[in-house]
């Protein structure tokens, strides 16, 4: 092979590092005019009138009775307006749109909004709408925690977390012969054009979308921009000219998703000695005031819930409930996070009551293949949770430091954890992702709507098209994703941009080499022309899954890390200094291992910031705290040093083993760093734990 | 209102007060310079100005008169910190990666890791965890000849 | 920017004596290294529309001693206090407090007489001037005042200064015992400041501290506390009682208080 597992160069060139890459606030099109969205001022009520208080020549101004077709964004569900009409449900709802060419003239253009206010709720647990409800049901709980010897309860927090990509969010519309284009930092360029089509209707059939350079994602860009995608539209229908729109990074806070905060209990049966044998789980999450993605997050929350371990009667119930708070959405790891959150620390408290070590307890329970998860999936060969678990305790001697810290403020703590690759359950199967490879006059094109956003999908998709299809690294060319140019490979998320996409491509390639015949792409375009190849995503034929019973195989493979957060605590101010944090992960194999490396230290900062630092602070409904001031993430003085190991264990049904790999990190440095906290004698149950929280902590 | 930008004069008439990040991306048309926050705290609109990396996002532009002023557009593109972000992935998503390598610039020699550390804590990476872009910085500090090829490409 | 720039009014002085003569005239707020009033401007949350730009006057750039008396030009950077010699051997504490604030490049262009006129209580390099009895020093068309900083402020974010007066310099007297200081911020580096407090250890200490008031503090009842020889822990008592501070987003009034007892039984242990 010559291009998979080494690290290649980019295909990213070397625009990024001079500044010359194009994002969306660094184009500029003929006539173009600003965008501003005016949004609710209050949490919940009803809007009694809207005054214009400007001089409205050279304005447009788009209120809901704009819309063409459909006044609903087209997700899941298709509850949440574009613009609100009547009623208001959250905090900076949009509510009318303004475009002006002088940015000056609209940013003083004042619209006042009269409301009759109504009483909000903000607390999910007494909330009585639920966006969705799982019940996972194996073996027989009840009757197992009776004959259980030990039973360990704990009720665990997460809060909102921010994505802070460094380029807010923006898009570009601009009316072209017959239709539209958008242009715009987003993650799914075809999700945006599934919400244009339901907000305009046949009478506009023509919309494209065209991902510009894209600062940063992380799930933040995966459904918000299809609301400003849409907004942007109709701006720009109305005004005929191409309109920016452009979020300043309060608005981007205040405004767009989170992660969904959660609260989770456990009871859990063990025998005497640490074995599982009944886990009673519950999950809430705070879905916010619309369903946007809340169903299927709490479904992978619920599915991780378990953790990596291995019970015969596992029940877990869990509720996505309606607040009147802007709502949550995807976030690397979506809900796994959460509830992983939640079970490694209950292990920790599990260990500690049964006075078991917590690697113990854990190398006692971890799934192994053969293995049947909750939902009854029976693992495979590719199951590592005790070889990530192994590496971890060795490489960072962990029982040494253990029992040589106690006493001191230094301390040392683990977490196990496991991440499913791809959509959940059917969703691959219901998805039919293609993709395709167009011959060029000089190699081949890829030609995918899989969106680079920093993770390196140009440049892993191009080594795995190079080896499959035998050619050299430099002929192959990755396509600006445009959804009137691009095949539909589905959203650029769930860690299924390498497993699945890269999969397809790889079809596409071996299909591809054999129409060339061993003739080379530049030989057979000059006798035959172009030709493309184009297929859909077969997901392995034994996976099975039932979407009423939540029972069958959940995830076509797992990853799985091991993370261990060596810190130290200031006992006069108590703030933690992060001083190590090793993670030993397994993806199956890395395609690119100096990216693959850059996914895992990315993902563990921010892991690392979601236990800590990162704390969204709600008033009546609203983040607080929207600037890079108040709401912190890691700087470089914030990071310890970070060790990564990558394992291999190759999924079968991946592009050269390769299992999915972005949201696996974020998974452990949370409970990692509060289990090290829990070893220093501090009852810590919620994250962030800021110095505030560990205060008051109580002592264990 | 008359600086030097990028080794050359220019002339601008934008309002005393813009800030120099707007002059620089849209009167200058020069839009490697990007905007994170507007509230100096992620580092990504980073200049120099005589030599001191600043945030663009907060110099009015009458400050910068008769000064020299680099953005990322001055190192052309074939300066080797440019190169070895991409090489060593220090740049990911890449919009923090012109003011991340602009603040990197007035490191002394041969730094150690703290100082890496400490020059670059204005900066904010949602990416990388940091650690690729300290591989880039410390690689090209340590390599004498790609240090004098710096200066050589700073002085063009 | 959430400001209209063309609602926006700059004078730029190129000498303190032209700044003088525009401030006796005309009601313009100064703006030095800019790093607050931009942040302001940006955010749409600044009421004045009329400025004066300042960052010109180098002659408010210099750093000298006489007699016993460090003076600091107001247009000092952090950065050139932290290169400093005279600063380092005179008040080390000052050159600390420089280092934690923002990043390098809010060290290049922040300057410590926009740190005061700015009025912060938050500010990172306030409470050392307060703990070493700094005198700012502020003229108008009509001459100059000298002022102790700890009579300066008359509450939140508001000072005696009056609209025609300029700081022009920050004097320090030599400083007797040995410093203390310690930022806690809301992250290790480009943070804002929950509690800051700065320290003398001396047979009368000086204790000042920021964040935990309306203002930068002294804590007299403290010190005189200590200065009586009373027992640490009584001490901290007492100043967890003399301060004020509140809940905010940042953090909460009981952590502010218990803390800044912890930071005083830590300043007492350190320099014993």
């Amino acid at each position: 092979m010559t291009a998979v597992g080494k690290s290649v160069a980019r295909k990213d060139g070397i625009g990024k590092a001079t500044g010359g890459a194009q994002y969306a606030d660094d184009l500029v099109f003929p006539e173009m005019i600003h965008g501003r969205t005016i949004r609710s001022t209050i949490p919940r009520g009803r809007i009694k009138s809207i005054r214009y208080d400007f001089d409205t020549t050279g304005f447009t101004i788009v209120d809901y009775r704009d819309v063409p077709a459909k006044n609903a964004v087209d997700l899941m569900s298709q509850d949440q307006p574009f613009l609100a009409e009547h009623e208001v449900n959250h905090m900076a709802e949009p509510i009318v749109l303004l475009a002006h060419e002088d940015r000056d003239t609209l940013l003083a253009a004042k619209v006042v909004i009269e409301y009759e206010e109504e009483e909000p709720l903000f607390d999910p647990e007494k909330s009585t709408l639920s966006f969705k409800d799982i019940d996972i049901v194996k073996g027989d709980t009840d009757s197992a925690l009776r004959s259980a010897h030990v039973i360990v309860e704990g009720t665990y927090r997460t809060g909102h977390q921010e994505h802070v990509y460094i380029e807010p969010n923006g898009v570009i519309a601009v009316p072209e012969e017959g239709g539209v284009a958008i242009y715009g930092s987003v993650q799914c360029p075809f999700y945006v054009i599934k919400a244009l089509r339901c907000l305009l209707g046949s009478a506009h059939p023509n919309v494209r979308v065209i991902q510009t350079e894209t600062g940063g994602g992380f799930g933040g860009k995966e459904e918000y921009p299809s609301m400003i995608a849409g907004h942007a539209v109709l701006l720009a229908l109305k005004s005929k000219r191409p309109v920016k729109i452009i979020y300043d990074r309060e608005e981007d806070m205040v405004a767009t998703t989170k992660r969904h905060p959660s609260i989770v209990r456990h009871r859990t049966g063990l025998t005497k000695d640490g074995k599982l044998v009944a886990m009673e789980i519950e999950v809430i999450l705070d879905g916010g005031a619309y369903v946007t993605l809340s169903p299927t997050v709490l479904s992978r929350g619920c599915i991780h819930a378990a953790g990596p371990y291995n019970c015969d009667n596992v029940r877990i119930r869990g509720h996505a409930m309606f607040t009147n708070t802007p709502p949550n959405g995807a976030f690397r790891g979506f809900g796994a996070p959460q509830t992983e959150f939640a079970i490694e620390v209950h292990m920790d408290r599990i260990a500690d009551q049964l006075g078991i070590d917590p690697v113990e307890i854990r190398r006692m329970n971890a799934l192994k293949p053969g293995d049947r998860t909750a939902t009854g999936q029976t693992l495979r060969d590719d199951t590592s949770a005790h070889m990530v678990l192994e590496e971890a305790v060795k490489r960072t001697d962990f029982a040494r430091k253990r029992k040589e810290w106690k006493g001191t403020n230094k301390s040392i703590g683990i977490s196990l954890f496991y991440h499913g690759a791809g959509f959940t359950g059917a969703g691959e199967r219901n998805l039919k992702s293609k993709a395709r490879l167009d011959l060029t006059p000089t190699g081949v094109r890829i030609a995918v709507g899989s969106t680079e956003i920093g993770q390196g999908t140009r440049t892993m998709h191009a080594q795995i098209v190079t080896d499959a299809l035998g050619i050299p690294y430099e002929s192959v060319e990755v396509a600006q994703p445009d959804t009137s140019r691009v095949a539909d490979s589905g959203p650029t998320v769930a860690s299924r941009t390498c497993m699945v996409v890269g999969k397809i491509l790889e079809e596409c390639a071996h299909e591809m080499k054999e129409k060339l015949g061993g003739l080379s792409p530049a030989d057979y375009y000059a006798k035959n022309g172009a030709i493309s190849v184009e297929r859909m995503y077969e997901p392995p034929d034994w996976i099975q899954w039932d979407d009423d019973t939540y029972l069958g195989d959940a995830y076509a493979t797992f990853g799985w890390g091991c993370d261990v957060a060596e810190l130290e605590l200031d006992p006069d101010t108590y703030e933690v200094k992060p001083i190590k944090l090793t993670a030993v992960q397994e993806f199956g194999r890395p395609i690119h291992p100096a990216l693959a490396q850059g996914q895992i230290e990315g993902g563990t900062a921010q892991g690392l910031g979601y236990a800590l630092l990162e704390k969204v602070v709600m008033k009546n409904g609203a983040m607080a705290n929207g600037q890079l001031t108040n709401y912190v993430i890691p700087t470089t003085l914030d990071m310890p040093e970070l060790e990564v190991v990558m394992m291999e264990n190759p999924y079968p049904g991946g592009p050269f083993g390769a299992k999915g790999l972005g949201e696996l990190p974020m998974d452990g440095p949370a409970p990692a760093v509060v289990n090290a906290l829990r070893a220093l004698g501090l009852d810590v149950r919620e994250i962030p734990a800021t110095p505030e929280l560990l205060a008051t902590a109580p002592s264990i | 209102m008359q600086f030097r930008l990028n080794g050359a004069d220019v002339e601008v008439g934008a309002h005393p007060m813009s800030r120099l990040l707007d002059v620089l991306r849209e009167e200058c048309n020069l839009t490697g310079t990007k905007e994170g926050c507007g509230e100096g705290e992620c580092g990504a609109c980073t200049v120099l100005i005589d030599g001191e990396p600043v945030c663009s996002c907060l110099v009015p532009v009458s400050q910068v008169e008769g000064a020299e002023v680099l953005s990322i557009e001055g190192l052309g593109g074939n300066h080797p910190l440019q190169k070895l972000f991409m090489n060593e992935v220090g740049a990911q998503c890449g919009i923090c990666t012109p003011g991340m390598i602009m603040a990197a610039l007035t490191l002394p020699d041969d730094p150690t890791l703290d100082d890496v550390k400490t020059a670059l804590a204005g900066n904010l990476c949602r990416c990388t965890g940091y650690s690729a872009i300290y591989r880039a910085v410390l690689k090209w500090k340590t390599n004498e000849i790609q240090r004098a090829d710096a200066t050589q490409e700073i002085q063009r | 920017m959430k400001t209209a720039l063309s609602d926006l009014d700059l004078r730029v002085a190129s000498s303190v004596n032209e700044a003088l003569t525009i401030l006796r005239d005309e009601k313009r707020t100064p703006i030095a290294g800019a790093t607050d009033v931009y942040v302001g401007l940006n955010f749409g949350t600044l009421k004045p529309r009329q400025y004066l730009d300042i960052w010109a006057l180098d002659e408010l750039r210099t750093i000298s001693t006489h007699d016993d008396k460090l003076i600091i030009g107001a247009l000092t950077s952090y950065t050139s206090l932290m290169q400093s010699h005279i600063v380092a051997e005179r008040v080390p504490m000052l050159v600390e407090a420089s280092g934690l604030v923002g990043g390098v490049q809010i060290q290049n262009r922040g300057t410590l007489g926009g740190n005061i006129a700015n009025g912060s209580p938050a500010a990172d390099g306030v409470p050392v001037l307060s703990a070493v009895d700094a005198v700012i020093v502020m003229r108008s068309v009509e001459g100059e005042r000298r002022l102790p900083i700890n009579s300066f402020y008359t509450g939140y974010r508001s000072t005696v200064m009056r609209p025609d007066e300029l700081i022009v310099a920050i004097e320090i007297p030599r400083v007797e015992g040995k410093q203390w200081f310690r930022k806690v911020g809301t992250r290790a580096a480009q943070a804002i400041s929950k509690i800051v407090m700065a320290a003398v250890r001396s047979p009368s200490p000086k204790i000042a501290l920021g964040s935990v008031a309306p203002t930068v503090v002294r804590a007299r009842m403290t010190e005189q506390a200590l200065a009586q020889e009373a027992t640490i822990d009584e001490a901290a008592r007492i100043l967890g009682e003399e301060i004020t501070p509140i809940d905010d987003v940042r953090s909460t009034a009981d952590y502010r208080r218990r803390v800044s007892m912890n930071l005083l039984r830590r300043f007492w242990a350190d320099t014993a």
